[in-house]
């Protein structure tokens, strides 16, 4: 077909084409952790991040592209249907990857600074949004607890308004979605694979202890490039 | 055990399906509420009339019944803990208040109200939820619909085969917590298959429930990990009661 249109009467719309159909879907693949799987004990057990990180991650990866892929496909065939019918299942495996990408980074095994408090410019906005650190760890552990169902709680950061917010998002909404200013700092998995193996029904043990292992080098980083 | 038995919760099914076995409800207690309704009978899921004070159901559970396909172990955390704790929870959100004396149907309809739950919502409907999926499943279950139930899965579906594939992608794509139901529409006398996110059933869409599979992450996460697909062929083969799914369907185009 790429040589017929080459043939046509308009060789550089043919060549234009031919192109076109060469350029692919992007696809995307499982980012490595920077720690081992073990390192986040006691407070998330080293069972929990291979399979969250290697099975549900990859997973969401694996359809995510799959869904690109149809998505493609389904414009090149102007096929308005199915294009409508696909955003579900992007939204919930891109935003699967999104957050998941977010999470492994806002962790950190405690020899490598997991649980520090954030200095500079992060900690004195949370202290000047929220009052303390305290304050914002116990609203979102309530928020976290208090969500019904799978999905995340966030610390975010409006770059608009320069404003320290924190929300949840249901399933794997990502936290765009509730601001298109909202960049996240920090989120929590609330969804129970996140927990389930180590801490059962229990769901505030798990949000106590995650905030042993939480990188705050890494939000304060977010952070400092969003506000300089 | 609890003594008072007149506000005992019978079910049609759970006996026959020998749900039996040293009482497990040492920590189900009456509650010590002034108030003792009078227990309507059950006459099976198409109108459970539980009133308040709300109980886990008091027939004993064997927790290893389900054995191997469901463990002892997700019994303990799913029934013991996820489930009491829905029970429990509503007592307390709806005690004194003019939820009070209504049936659990009647309040799951109440505080649903139209899409913009109310607060007792989540605990009420979970609670139906839960007792609704353990009296879907039975020990030595499986195998496959007979009678009235098949001749409408083969009307509806166009085959029990059909049927199986659909309920078991249903089940599979509920993204996120949630249920998979096979349900019963009144109003044009069809099966339909539902897949409903967090506490909602087909109760508040007018249907009536026949089947159910819990796909929230406790219900498989001890026993099959993420490989929820693997939980709902297990469900479909090992624990699925088509006598309660029958006995549901009969009481509903009675």
């Amino acid at each position: 077909m790429a040589l017929r249109n080459l043939m046509t009467k308009k060789p550089f719309a043919g060549i234009l084409t031919f192109r076109q159909q060469l350029r692919c879907v992007q696809t995307f693949s499982l980012p490595d952790l920077s720690y081992d799987y073990g390192a986040l004990e006691p407070a998330i057990s080293g069972e929990i991040m291979q399979l969250h990180h290697q099975k549900h991650h990859q997973t969401y990866i694996t359809n995510y592209n799959n869904a690109l892929q149809q998505l493609h496909d389904s414009i090149n065939k102007g096929d308005s249907p199915t294009v409508a019918k696909l955003q579900g299942a992007i939204k919930f495996n891109g935003g699967g990857h999104i957050n998941h990408s977010v999470f492994w980074k806002n962790l950190a095994p405690t020899r490598e600074g997991g649980g520090e408090p954030p200095k500079g410019s992060l900690g004195s906005a949370i202290d000047t949004n929220f009052g303390s650190l305290e304050a914002v760890i116990q609203k979102m552990n309530a928020e976290g607890a208090a969500l019904q169902g799978s999905g995340w709680v966030w610390l975010g950061l409006d770059k608009e308004l320069k404003r320290l917010v924190i929300e949840t998002t249901a399933n794997q909404d990502p936290l765009v979605i509730k601001g298109p200013n909202l960049v996240p700092l920090l989120g929590i998995d609330v969804w129970e694979h996140a927990y389930y193996l180590q801490y059962k029904n229990v769901k505030p043990d798990y949000l106590k202890n995650i905030w042993k292992v939480m990188n705050w080098k890494y939000a304060a980083e977010v952070y400092e490039k969003e506000c300089p | 055990m609890a003594a008072a038995n007149s506000l005992s919760l019978t079910s049609a099914f759970l006996p026959r399906h020998g749900f039996h076995g040293p009482s497990h409800n040492q920590n189900v207690q009456l509650s010590t509420q002034k108030k003792q309704f009078a227990r309507k009978a059950v006459s099976g899921w198409a109108s459970p009339a539980w009133n308040f004070p709300y109980q886990m159901f008091s027939v004993s559970v064997l927790e290893d019944a389900l054995e191997p396909h469901m463990s002892s172990r997700t019994f303990e955390f799913h029934w013991g803990k996820h489930h009491r704790a829905y029970v429990d929870n509503l007592n307390k959100q709806i005690d004194g208040t003019e939820l009070d004396g209504k049936t659990l149907e009647d309040i799951i309809l109440i505080t649903y109200n139209k899409g913009s739950p109310l607060p007792a919502f989540n605990n009420a409907a979970q609670a139906w939820n839960h007792q609704f999926f353990w009296e879907s499943m039975k020990p030595n279950g499986g195998g496959e619909p007979s009678g009235k139930l098949l001749e409408l899965i083969n009307r509806d579906f166009g085959s029990y085969d059909t049927f199986v594939k659909e309920f078991k992608a249903a089940a599979a794509t509920q993204f996120g917590s949630g249920w998979a139901w096979l349900a019963y529409k009144p109003e044009d006398k069809k099966l339909a298959l539902v897949k409903t996110p967090n506490a909602e059933n087909p109760l508040v869409l007018g249907y009536t429930a026949l089947l159910t599979i819990d796909v929230w992450e406790h219900a498989y996460y001890l026993d099959f990990q993420n490989r929820r697909p693997d939980y709902i062929s297990i469900f479909m083969e090992k624990l699925v009661s088509w006598e309660a799914v029958s006995s549901r369907l009969k009481t509903a185009t009675a």
